[in-house]
């Protein structure tokens, strides 16, 4: 159970970040998910990639809507604040909470259920808002803790555990999110922690929504054959086309990547992430190709990993809105009230 | 009513205008009522507007009421019917005495005769067709002409009327020419025609003074400013727009940085009611004060999250214009038929804090009520206007300020207040008043809480255990009870007579059942009144339901659910509650009230046709 916390002894040697915090200061409560489910992968990988960033644990928010994967928020920096919400509904609160303070992290975790059913809609316009956020789909084509319905994620021709057949063609979040203008978007592997963490931190520094579709097999639902998103169907047809490597703001290591081999692409406050191209025509940075390219794969069932697509320059939700620098919730009340002569001067239009 | 006699009329009649909706008619009768205000003598205006951009029949009511009423009076002594497709309705509903003006351009003698009405043709259109050039100037000009008609009849000042149309074209003084000119056309037509002015006319008093002429809307967005709210999300939804519409107005002068240009607030238009709803939560739950504007079909959509933001204690503020229902209904009429819904939003054990102002005045006092008491109670707080009081022009006293007001933002804690205190528990009732303590994100790690709407205990960790569960919901119920001490009170106003008769009403029905209780008075009746202004109920409601015999609920809305509620909430037996009822989308007339009483407590007089 959640309430249950692990013991807090950390070995004296483990590895410590700029703020002086080991890894052990990013976990969260012991997860009550299926033993060996995807998701708690992500959620490993989630842990890593704040601890690597050095985010202060309590300058970050964790979002969530309802459902297995839903639950990871509390799975990961306890230090931070959480905020599990109703079925779908995520985007809108993250919306509220970042129109409130724009100087926090939000991470979003969401599941195919909660994004591609019942909360398309907000996913759609957060990204159409080009909201300041992480959001991470651990997509596994199911509806776990119903019990095995198929999701809108779920591949044509898939089966159920039960045998039954997917009809109805699927939602792809990553296509989906290239048309309406996503910023950031990136698919990648439960199981595959090695691409999954830097595209979590570059994702981390992206001035926008950055989205991250995690293919995440359900160990108990989803883990046969006849399902695309079982662990071995998923290694199987998995191709990684853009490796990105993270790189904080800090030239000295940036420097240690051979260039020519690497696509540098520079954040917003200056931290870069390094592109590994693995196949030589893949250019990121251009909305066409990459859907292009994911639908030519798809037709292969294949699943195409890494940053598929970034774009830069387009304001995010606060500059659009052109708000202060800083968070609206720190605004002094003197600075928010009208001067004292104003409501004269208002009456006056109604006199 | 008996017919009054000619001199009884000055500055005490209904002018109701009948007009194309889309055609320009809105800015003349705007400034009507405005002019009459500007002489001195008090007004109620009334726009009877239909769900339709153009086209569509669609009427203004000017009720000149030199005692200062703010109902509706539900008669029409002065009627211009100068739509064709609604003459016919138009005519009827003349009181008798009562005088039609209609545009004789296309004449019609002896149509729909009435004798007792007295009929005045103005040939409007022919009169702008040979001094203005071009269709579309003609058509607005026609609808500027009658106000002209109307001057010379009910003998408004014409330099008052130029002075209004300066103000309001200031940038654009050609304006100002053209429409004068037009007014002054039909203004002496009139006096050339007919014996001007009637015996329903104005004359100058000093009755205004102090006071300003603002609709609900735009008092409450104002409220919201002074109220230090800083993020607006909502989905369009008559009648609740032009809320959010002038809290941008206010802003853009008001809240803008004028080295840098940047907006010290945001406004977010959201997909629908379930992200507006949820967009006001994120933020509240993050430090802003943020809010909505909805309707009814927005408070359907809303209330999971509603009972999210109860369980999970989180502050928001709703502002509900109210409109008639159920579904989609009539959306430009009035109706409070949201009372229940809005009470109890959501699924489970749940219950919301409302306020029920009852006029703009209120609606602009209300809003930091309204912020004060969501972060005060950490739950959502429910602002219950309608369609009568949000969208309609009222004669208000001019708002005030206290300039030492200074937002209560509860028991928030600050960096420091976090760092003193040993562990922080997000639902522990520290103060055994119901209402623990609250954090922001980015102020203190030893603050960080998760927030969820699933099971969890007093120190806000997830439980399915039943002692745990049971202990945080009847902390909660611990809170009602604090709440019900700190929302506003009744308005109880007691008649000249201890009495056992009382008349118990909320929101925009407050000027119909004054001025019936003014009537009762004047017929010998003796009622005391009390107006409620929020729920949960305070103590003082119950006991002024107890100690009266009959107690009228006066509401606008068909199943008694003011009624209902207060059965619910209160000990008091069901008999000594008896409904007057008013839901066919109008603003409640006195009349209506008056009678409803009189047919109780007199049942032996005849009532005559009923107004409705």
């Amino acid at each position: 159970m959640t309430f249950m916390t692990k013991p807090r002894v950390a070995h004296p040697d483990l590895p410590r970040n700029e703020l002086g915090l080991t890894r052990r200061d990013y976990e969260g409560a012991t997860s009550t998910l299926c033993a060996g489910c995807g998701h708690d992968s992500v959620t490993g990988a989630l842990v890593e990639a704040c601890w690597a960033n050095a985010v202060e644990p309590h300058n970050l928010v964790k979002l969530s809507g309802i459902g297995c994967s839903s639950k990871t928020t509390a799975y990961f920096v306890s230090g931070s604040h959480g905020f599990n919400s109703v079925h779908g509904r995520m985007p809108s609160i993250a919306t509220g909470a970042n129109a409130a303070n724009r100087k926090l992290y939000y991470i979003g975790v969401s599941g195919d259920g909660d994004t591609l059913s019942i909360g398309l809609g907000q996913f759609c316009h957060a990204i159409r808002r080009n909201l300041r956020m992480v959001y991470i789909i651990e997509n596994n084509g199911v509806y776990g803790l119903t019990k095995g319905q198929f999701s809108a994620s779920a591949d044509l021709g898939s089966t159920a555990k039960k045998g039954e057949a997917n009809t109805q063609p699927p939602i792809d979040p990553v296509q989906l999110a290239i048309t309406l203008g996503a910023t950031f978007v990136a698919r990648s592997f439960s199981g595959d922690k090695a691409q999954l963490v830097p595209l979590i931190q570059a994702a981390m520094h992206h001035d926008g929504f950055a989205l991250i579709d995690v293919l995440s097999p359900c160990v108990t639902f989803n883990d046969h054959e006849g399902s695309t998103r079982s662990y071995a169907y998923t290694r199987e047809h998995y191709e990684e086309v853009v490796h990105a490597d993270f790189v904080p703001h800090a030239p000295e290591i940036a420097v240690s990547y051979a260039e020519g081999e690497l696509q540098p692409v520079t954040m917003h406050d200056g931290s870069q992430i390094l592109l590994r191209k693995l196949d030589q025509a893949y250019d990121p940075t251009d909305r066409g190709v990459a859907l292009e390219t994911i639908q030519e794969r798809i037709k292969h069932n294949e699943y195409l990993t890494g940053l598929l697509y970034i774009a830069k320059g387009q304001p995010e939700f606060h500059a659009q809105n052109a708000t202060p620098d800083g968070p609206l919730n720190q605004l002094p009340y003197e600075r928010l009230r009208p001067v004292p002569a104003a409501l004269d001067k208002i009456m006056a239009r109604y006199r | 009513m008996p017919e009054r006699k000619a001199q009884d009329r000055v500055n005490d009649f209904v002018i109701k205008i009948g007009t194309v909706n889309g055609t320009g008619s809105a800015s003349a009768n705007g400034l009507l009522m405005k002019a009459i205000f500007r002489s001195g003598v008090p007004v109620v205006g009334k726009n009877y507007f239909p769900s339709n951009i153009q086209g569509l029949p669609t009427w203004y009511e000017i009720r000149v009421t030199r005692d200062g009423h703010r109902a509706r009076e539900g008669r029409v002594d002065l009627m211009f019917a100068l739509n064709v497709e609604t003459y016919a309705r138009d005519l009827q509903e003349v009181a008798s005495g009562g005088y039609l003006v209609y545009d004789s351009t296309w004449p019609r003698p002896g149509l729909l005769k009435r004798d007792d009405v007295t009929v005045i043709g103005v040939p409007l259109a022919q009169l702008c067709n040979e001094n203005f050039q071009g269709v579309r100037t003609r058509i607005l000009m026609k609808n500027i002409c009658y106000a002209g008609v109307l001057a010379a009849l009910c003998a408004l000042d014409l330099d008052i009327i130029r002075t209004l149309l300066s103000e309001t074209y200031a940038k654009k003084p050609q304006l100002v020419e053209s429409n004068m000119k037009a007014i002054q056309l039909g203004y002496d037509y009139a006096r050339a025609h007919f014996a001007c002015p009637l015996p329903l006319r104005v004359e100058k008093m000093d009755a205004t003074r102090g006071h300003i002429v603002i609709d609900g809307n735009t008092a409450a967005a104002l409220g919201c400013v002074y109220a230090g709210a800083t993020v607006g999300a909502w989905y369009p939804i008559t009648p609740s727009t032009s809320l959010m519409d002038a809290f941008k107005g206010f802003c853009d002068r008001l809240r803008v940085d004028e080295a840098t240009g940047r907006k010290n607030y945001i406004m977010i238009q959201a997909e629908d009611e379930l992200a507006s709803i949820g967009m006001v939560i994120g933020a509240n739950w993050n430090g802003a004060r943020a809010f909505t504007a909805t309707s009814g079909p927005g408070i359907s959509l809303m209330q999971e999250f509603l009972g999210l933001a109860y369980y999970a204690e989180v502050p928001a503020v709703i502002f509900d214009v109210q409109r008639v229902g159920p579904s989609t209904g009539m959306p430009t009429r009035t109706q409070q038929s949201d009372l229940k819904s809005a009470a109890y939003a959501s699924h489970g054990d749940t219950r919301q804090v409302c306020l029920y102002p009852a006029n703009p005045e209120e609606c602009f006092e209300f809003a930091a009520t309204a912020f004060d008491m969501a972060d005060r109670l950490q739950t959502p707080v429910l602002v219950l206007s309608d369609l009568d009081i949000g969208m309609n022009d009222w004669m208000c006293p001019e708002f005030k300020w206290d300039e030492n007001y200074r937002p209560d933002r509860g028991k928030m804690l600050d960096a420091e207040q976090i760092s003193k205190l040993d562990k922080f528990w997000r639902y522990y009732d520290i103060d055994h008043d119901g209402i623990p303590l609250r954090t922001l994100p980015g102020i203190n790690r030893k603050g960080a809480y998760f927030t969820r709407g699933s099971g969890h205990n007093q120190y806000g960790a997830y439980t399915e255990d039943s002692k745990e569960y049971q202990f945080v919901v009847d902390r909660l119920r611990k809170k009602w009870l604090t709440a019900a001490r700190l929302v506003p009170k009744p308005v109880i106003q007691r008649a000249q007579q201890p009495t056992d008769i009382a008349i118990v009403s909320l929101g925009s029905g407050d000027g119909a059942v004054h001025e019936a209780q003014q009537r009762l008075r004047a017929n010998g009746i003796h009622a005391d009144y009390m107006r409620i202004r929020s729920f949960p109920f305070n103590d003082e409601v119950e006991q002024f339901l107890q100690s009266h015999r009959i107690n009228f609920v006066v509401e606008q809305n068909r199943d008694a659910q003011l009624r209902s509620m207060l059965i619910m909430e209160t000990g008091v037996e069901k008999t000594r509650l008896r409904s007057i009822l008013h839901y066919n989308g109008m603003p409640i007339p006195a009349s209506y009230v008056f009678d409803g009483v009189m047919a109780v407590v007199v049942p032996q007089r005849p009532v005559a046709q009923r107004v409705v």
